[in-house]
């Protein structure tokens, strides 16, 4: 006999399909954002059981900030074209060529400037709604956000005049240039992420698994040594063997030394863990606002 | 390395809510602390501002108030989603927020949820905004109801104040249909009755908060009587050559109530058109039935016509089908409904255009009486309200099925939210022209 009961992650899995299919009834020219980082791959999954046997309605989109592990760029190019969908990306190096994006003087992180990149791409492909994979368990910023969150012309969040969402009733209307940005992973922990992505057996990047590598210490974390960060005078280099929690840029992810090298391997050490996933990024600790001042300017 | 911990598959939806300075903030925060729920990082995070500006005091409250406008006024302005497990469930709970103009919030935050926590400061006892928010947790029919009678510790825990309490709330709970409430005596600051039991109250033989949590039996909140899919996106794959794919069809959606299996007979309304489940397409295979609120795609037998905004039902317990509603308005918006006024109206997956043909009555909060035929509905009223619609609505009432029984208000021009209604059950059902639309 059957029991008519979804468990946890069938329950989040059938709430994102759902968000995903509103998204491509209500909108003209919506974009995926893929990045290849785990949250987008679990993301790239829910589209796929949106909208099969048909193609993926909409193109994935990727700022490259030109800071990325090579490793996530392989993945990314790789995957959408396993699944046969339109990439586009639009990288900040050119961004900045042309005067879209502007560096303060001295400014090394390409965070920020990911900000009027994207922007930039929004107008050039005119998309009306960007599906991003950002969840609520993340920040406390992010803690706030819709699953439909309403952009302004600017591309701005106004976290004091959001739409009220209530039941599963999502009010996409837009007026011209305005946008939004849709979050089908809201209700989804980090913990939900990994068991999705065991569950589906979904490929990731091997960057998540342990592997050795050349670290420096640096702000009470293992920097990964690469020719943009060099290591600086007095720095120790060591080998060590590290995977990455959460994915940024390759200058400010912090690795963690780990010994998982499999999925349980990976659900076993969060069950266990002391700190959270984004208390490795070092952009989110620039100030006690830091997401929230990004969120408001533009940010994913 | 430790076993993994075992996941638990229930999910408990809960919100929080009270006035401003009841402690919410530092509810949820000492809820998140004590159930080992905060990471190394945050309680870091904690300690460096206690140090900057508590004078060395953790606050608790600085967990959720997230926002910077929050932090500087020591208030919530948002509902902020916080998420945590312990070994018996998983809680998403949405933090929503007391303050008066705010109360769209609380009422964002509550739709979805299977539990309330209405806090109430031991010292103040039951307040205007302690009414409301009983009376929006039972309009949104909320199926557990929590009173937390929080800072206990700031009445020397007496008994006879929270005995006070309970029953002046136990004077207006009659008449707003709650089935079930808990009173907890507590205090978030000192963590009393929080996770630990108390023992400052051994007059109270009740459960913790949390022990609480764990034990609230939520069964099913999802209606399985009476098939309804609201179709969402109508999936015509583009392969002329594809012999499998070429004349493939299926209606998308996320089940909103029932059970659909493979041969049955299905009808597609308004339009009436009756069909024949062929298939029940998922990306894992298909189905041989399935059931609310899975999302999946049907296929039918028949070549029917049906678009996004159609409702696929079954042959029992009929909804209603009807352009004049009633319904039990929350307004959202500083400017008021009033009769006469057009709104785009979100039921399902359908938009259709509304006018207000009358308000019936509104809400006193204080007294929870209902006043005959106000002039308007303002920000934060509560009232019935007559609607006629451009089209018709398939539909149930809400205490029925939250998901076919609901609806909110879009503003045109604005495109804001502005009111969420309620629906009364349907006066008549259905009636089907086909008298072999049965088993």
């Amino acid at each position: 006999m059957h029991s008519y009961h979804l468990d946890h992650l069938q329950y989040l899995e059938s709430e994102a399909i759902y968000v995903m299919r509103e998204v491509a009834a209500s909108f003209e020219r919506p974009a995926l954002l893929f990045s290849g980082g785990k949250d987008s791959i679990c993301l790239l999954r829910l589209a796929e059981k949106a909208f099969r046997p048909s193609d993926i309605p909409m193109p994935l989109l990727n700022i490259d900030t030109g800071h990325h592990f090579p490793e996530l760029n392989q993945f990314r190019d790789r995957r959408a074209a396993e699944l046969g969908c339109k990439l586009i990306i639009r990288t900040v190096e050119s961004a900045i060529a042309n005067g879209t994006a502007v560096p303060a003087p001295g400014e090394v992180s390409r965070n920020r400037l990911q900000i009027p990149t994207l922007l930039a791409a929004i107008e050039e492909f005119r998309f009306d709604c960007c599906i991003g994979g950002a969840r609520r368990d993340e920040e406390k910023a992010r803690a706030k956000e819709r699953f439909f969150s309403f952009r302004d012309s600017f591309g701005q969040w106004d976290p004091k005049n959001q739409r009220p969402e209530i039941w599963n009733l999502y009010n996409a209307r837009l007026n011209p240039g305005e946008n939004m940005r849709v979050f089908p992973l809201s209700n989804w922990t980090e913990m939900d992420v990994w068991e999705y992505i065991r569950k589906e057996r979904l490929e990731v990047p091997e960057i998540y698994f342990s592997h050795p590598r050349k670290c420096v210490r640096r702000q009470g974390q293992w920097l990964p040594v690469n020719h943009l960060a060099p290591p600086k005078p007095g720095e120790q280099v060591q080998d060590l063997v590290v995977r990455v929690r959460t994915i940024g840029d390759i200058i400010s992810t912090g690795c963690i030394e780990s010994p998982a090298t499999t999925l349980d391997d990976i659900i076993a050490e969060i069950a266990a863990a002391r700190v959270t996933e984004r208390g490795s990024r070092a952009d989110d600790k620039s100030s006690e606002a830091a997401m929230e001042d990004r969120k408001r300017a533009g940010y994913f | 390395m430790p076993v993994p911990i075992h996941h638990p598959v229930d999910i408990l939806r809960l919100n929080t809510c009270g006035s401003v300075d009841d402690g919410k903030s530092t509810l949820i925060g000492r809820l998140l602390y004590d159930s080992r729920s905060l990471m190394e990082d945050q309680i870091e995070a904690l300690e460096r501002s206690a140090d900057l500006t508590g004078g060395g005091q953790i606050d608790l409250s600085t967990l959720t108030d997230g926002l910077r406008a929050e932090r500087e006024q020591g208030i919530t302005i948002d509902v902020a989603y916080r998420y945590f497990a312990t070994p018996r469930r998983r809680f998403i709970i949405a933090d929503t927020p007391g303050h008066v103009q705010y109360t769209r919030n609380m009422v964002t935050g509550a739709s979805a949820a299977n539990l309330s926590i209405v806090l109430v400061d031991a010292r103040l006892g039951v307040t205007e905004q302690s009414r409301r928010h009983t009376c929006i947790a039972a309009l949104l029919r909320i199926p557990h109801l929590v009173i937390a009678v929080n800072k206990m510790d700031l009445v020397n825990w007496s008994e006879e104040r929270f005995i006070e309490i309970r029953d002046q709330f136990e004077e207006f709970l009659p008449r707003l249909d709650v089935k079930d409430v808990q009173f907890i005596p507590l205090s978030a600051l000192t963590g009393d009755n929080v996770v630990e039991s108390s023992r400052h109250t051994p007059w109270y033989p009740g459960p913790t908060l949390l022990g609480h949590l764990e034990s609230v039996h939520i069964g099913s909140d999802w209606n399985l009587n009476g098939l309804r899919l609201p179709v969402q996106w109508v999936n015509r794959p583009n392969r002329p050559t594809d012999p499998q794919l070429h004349d493939f069809r299926g209606f998308s959606g996320q089940i909103a109530g029932g059970i659909v299996r493979v041969g049955q007979k299905v009808m597609a309304l308004p339009s009436g058109l009756v069909g024949t489940v062929k298939q029940i397409w998922t990306y894992d295979g298909p189905l041989q039935e399935a059931f609310c609120p899975q999302s999946i795609t049907l296929v039918l037998a028949d070549d029917i016509d049906i678009s996004r905004g159609d409702i696929i039902i079954g042959p029992d317990n009929l909804p209603g089908a009807s352009s004049d509603l009633r319904a039990r308005i929350c307004w959202m918006h500083p400017r008021p409904l009033q009769p006469g006024r057009k709104y785009f109206l979100r039921h399902t997956t359908k938009t259709v255009q509304a006018v207000i043909a009358g308000v019936e009555d509104r809400i006193d909060m204080t007294t929870l009486e209902p006043e005959p035929n106000p002039l308007e509905l303002a920000l934060n009223d509560v009232g019935e309200v007559r609607l006629k619609t451009s089209g018709p609505l398939v539909f149930d009432g809400y205490a029925a099925n939250r998901l076919t029984g609901s609806f909110i208000l879009i503003e045109s021009g604005t495109n804001a939210t502005v009111g969420a209604g309620m629906l009364f059950p349907p006066t008549e059902v259905f009636k089907p022209e086909y008298s072999d639309f049965a088993i």
